[in-house]
């Protein structure tokens, strides 16, 4: 690599861009810091503090977010990323989603194992019937799981009324934002706006509903997150996915922001894009969800 | 901060990439760094100090373990030390070396700028040594660190354990995050930054390995974070997933756990097939045996892991069908290591060799590794396994795919590259005295612990019945002359990159071939700035 050949490469546009230093990583890795130690301690010790801990970190990390993408949208609207940048940008988001697919993945494990194995068993199935005589003889499994082996009682949620409502508004979210999607590609910024706009209404009412829901569970149902399997299950995958559906929502007001700015071409919006497949996303694993958690 | 501002534009200064000068100022050179050189060199250096940091502690165990009878720490540490030593050596030591491995070589040898996502290479690996501190930070917490084991079973890490686990597992989760970001990196960056005419079944084989060890990590860390945000919950938040009581099951920590545990010990080995790969040819002066069958194996290895997990668990009184189907997938799994043994041996046979240190410790962890495969197969065997369940023959055996198996390719990596890293040739000197050293102490230390296995000494425990005194005794004498051997390599290193040696030519090892030593030792700061044309 002698040093005449690289300043000839540099005239050619074709060069992948490779950033110099950036001060943005380890901020983001001090805000990372911050936060766990912030929200591991306000767990563990409970005193008020760490949770102001918890909150600088995650000051610091918008902060950091605002400045990282800043950077990178300056690059990319000054003309340094080729056709190659946006493949490995396209490429890292995917491989970014499927990560978060393999996560829920963890917590429909822990629900199809509980369902399928771990309450028939405690029920006496196969042959668990010294199991069931030895435990808790009075339980008998059924799911959902209203009734717990040590005897707490909960009810379930039906899946009519508020859940159905919800997969309505995020299966239309999921049509705005791709007719939003669609006008980019075709040059049409007004339809745009309004796809995009209409997207992030919907998530908000998605939110306020789940909100509602989650007031409803835990003053009248008696279904808390400490309620047994059921209980468990229930909050923790619809809640963390109400925590993806609030960051979508978040991304796509960013993304609608940058569309009045101006700033997506019909040819190059990778972060347009990139919102949008993490927005189809969280709807389907809401799909997955109203199926699995609610009607089953 | 004001300089700082000046750096972070990014923009003004793009130039800079033009020129082979480093950044001056150690904050600037290191902190901030996006050049996959350097930062292949501070996770080399990060995943190093752990390895020490995880061996004194394993120092401590074996001190312990000398006699029977407690002797120099209380129960309660030494559970502490075995976690510990366990996490640190798996996410802080192995891990990060061959994330480091990977962001060095990687690019060079695909003939790529530097990896795909420079800004986030950095931040993968600066996120790790903050975690590590949160880890380390607990064994000084009031109740001490994680003392259920690495594998943090539930109910031992949920109702039983010290008040600490918090930020145990919110350690896990950055350490999750860190690989996650660096994998991705790996995968987009052997994809889309190859240079025209490397084909990708031009690859040399560690990248190869390293493309799948990559997917495994992004398919598998994803599901330890919800093992252990399950665990969190269940201590904190009331909810009962590992609670038989509130309709739960303890074994299901152990299903979530190792469908993320075994792919990961595949994670540990996978680059060092790579690793071997590159090495047995160079010193055989031969192309290596069988390269697609290589690939698929590598591939085939990857596939069944995801199909195994519950061969640690047969013990736990799965149904029959299960157990038989867990020993079958299991034991398919050592065709095709059993073809990447063939093939390296292959590669030998009748070729003109020569013992350099790299190739010592690289015919060491053919050798070794298959001992720690056969022992695997061993375990493999659902009836058998109720005698080795949680004995020091699980422990021999997943030390020596670990220690000889992935430390030494590690070692042996560390000795071939180098030349390249530094421009220096390492002390042979010294050098064969860490290989002859670590041989011989290796196999003190993991040995006998087969038989003590075989005759029924748990592991884990601080104490032992005396009729196993003399061979801990033995084993312990074997694990200090280890710990210690690994001293020589530290000088070794440090000589090296402080430039004391022999200078390293572009290639140094006639034999070997790869585009890493068509460049000047040191490899110059930024390389493949314009990609290579590959014929």
């Amino acid at each position: 690599m002698s040093s005449s050949a690289q300043h000839q490469s540099s005239d050619k546009a074709t060069n992948y861009y490779v950033p110099s230093q950036s001060i943005w990583p380890i901020v983001g890795a001090v805000g990372l810091f911050l936060m766990a130690l912030g929200a591991a301690m306000w767990i563990a010790d409970g005193a008020a503090q760490y949770s102001w801990l918890l909150f600088f970190g995650a000051v610091i990390i918008v902060f950091m977010l605002f400045g990282w993408f800043g950077n990178v949208i300056t690059e990319s609207m000054t003309g340094l990323y080729s056709a190659q940048m946006d493949r490995s940008f396209r490429q890292g988001m995917s491989w970014f989603i499927f990560s978060e697919v393999m996560f829920f993945l963890a917590f429909f494990g822990a629900l199809f194992y509980a369902r399928m194995i771990a309450v028939p068993w405690l029920g006496g199935a196969g042959n668990n019937g010294m199991t069931h005589e030895l435990l808790w003889p009075e339980f008998v499994a059924h799911w959902p799981l209203v009734t717990t082996p040590d005897g707490t009682t909960t009810t379930a949620m039906p899946w009519q009324g508020l859940p159905l409502m919800n997969t309505v508004i995020l299966l239309v979210s999921s049509v705005t934002l791709h007719y939003g999607h669609v006008s980019l590609e075709k040059g049409r910024r007004t339809e745009t706006k309004l796809g995009l706009g209409l997207t992030v209404l919907l998530g908000i009412i998605f939110l306020v509903l789940q909100v509602e829901e989650y007031i409803h569970a835990y003053q009248e149902m008696g279904l808390t997150l400490s309620s047994g399997l059921y209980g468990n299950t229930f909050f923790l995958l619809t809640g963390f996915h109400g925590l993806h559906v609030t960051l979508g929502t978040i991304i796509l007001f960013v993304l609608f922001c940058r569309v009045l700015k101006g700033h997506f071409t019909p040819a190059q919006h990778f972060g347009f894009q990139a919102g949008s497949w993490y927005w189809h996303f969280v709807d389907v694993v809401w799909l997955c969800l109203f199926v699995f958690v609610y009607i089953l | 901060m004001s300089t700082d501002a000046a750096i972070n534009t990014g923009v003004s200064d793009d130039a800079h990439e033009h020129h082979d000068h480093k950044p001056s100022g150690f904050f600037a050179r290191w902190v901030l760094t996006t050049n996959h050189k350097d930062i292949g060199s501070l996770y080399l250096l990060f995943s190093f100090a752990m390895f020490l940091t995880g061996g004194a502690m394993a120092m401590v165990i074996r001190a312990e373990l000398f006699q029977p009878g407690l002797q120099l720490v209380e129960p309660n540490f030494f559970n502490q030390m075995t976690t510990v030593h366990g996490l640190i050596m798996v996410f802080g030591a192995v891990m990060p070396a061959f994330v480091g491995l990977a962001n060095w070589m990687i690019p060079v040898m695909i003939g790529a700028p530097d990896m795909a996502l420079p800004r986030m290479n950095n931040w993968s690996f600066w996120i790790l040594p903050f975690a590590f501190s949160l880890m380390l930070m607990t064994l000084f917490m009031e109740g001490g660190g994680p003392n259920f084991g690495w594998t943090f079973y539930a109910p031992l890490s949920t109702k039983y354990s010290p008040d600490s686990t918090a930020v145990f597992v919110f350690a896990v989760h950055l350490m999750g995050i860190s690989s996650i970001m660096g994998a991705i990196n790996v995968i987009v960056t052997i994809v889309n930054l190859r240079a025209p005419g490397m084909t990708m079944m031009k690859l040399p084989l560690f990248v190869w390995t390293w493309l799948i060890t990559a997917f495994l990590l992004i398919a598998v860390m994803p599901v330890l974070a919800g093992a252990v945000t399950m665990v969190l919950t269940d201590k904190y938040f009331g909810t009962s997933f590992f609670d038989a009581a509130g309709g739960g099951d303890p074994v299901m920590f152990q299903h979530i756990f190792w469908f993320f545990g075994h792919p990961e010990v595949y994670i540990m080995i996978l680059p060092s097939f790579g690793i071997i790969s590159a090495i047995i040819p160079t010193f055989s002066r031969k192309p290596l045996f069988g390269y697609a069958s290589m690939v698929y194996a590598t591939a085939s290895i990857a596939g069944l892991s995801f199909l195994v997990w519950a061969h640690h668990m047969f013990t736990t009184g799965m149904p029959v069908a299960a157990e038989l189907f867990f020993m079958y997938c299991t034991m398919l799994i050592s065709v095709p290591t059993g073809v990447k043994v063939f093939n390296w041996v292959a590669t030998m046979w009748r070729g003109s060799l020569t013992f350099e240190v790299p190739m010592l410790f690289a015919i060491a962890f053919i050798v070794l590794f298959t001992i720690g495969g056969f022992s695997g197969l061993m375990l493999a065997i659902t009836p058998v396994d109720f005698q080795y369940h949680d004995t020091y023959f699980v422990v021999a055996h997943f030390h020596y795919v670990l220690v000889s198996g992935a430390i030494f390719s590690i070692m042996a990596a560390s000795y071939y590259w180098l030349p390249k890293w530094t421009g220096y040739m390492y002390d042979d000197y010294l050098a064969k005295w860490h290989f002859w050293c670590s041989l011989i102490s290796v196999n003190i230390l993991f040995f006998p612990m087969h038989f003590l296995g075989l005759a029924g000494m748990p592991r884990r425990i601080p104490d032992y019945a005396l009729q196993f005194a003399n061979v801990n005794a033995v084993v312990s004498i074997g694990g200090f002359a280890f710990g210690l051997s690994q001293l020589i390599f530290l000088v070794v290193v440090i000589k090296c990159m402080r430039g004391k040696g022999e200078r390293a030519s572009a290639k140094p090892w006639e034999g070997a071939e790869g585009l890493e030593w068509e460049m000047p030792s040191p490899a110059p700061y930024h390389t493949h700035t314009t990609p290579p044309e590959i014929k």
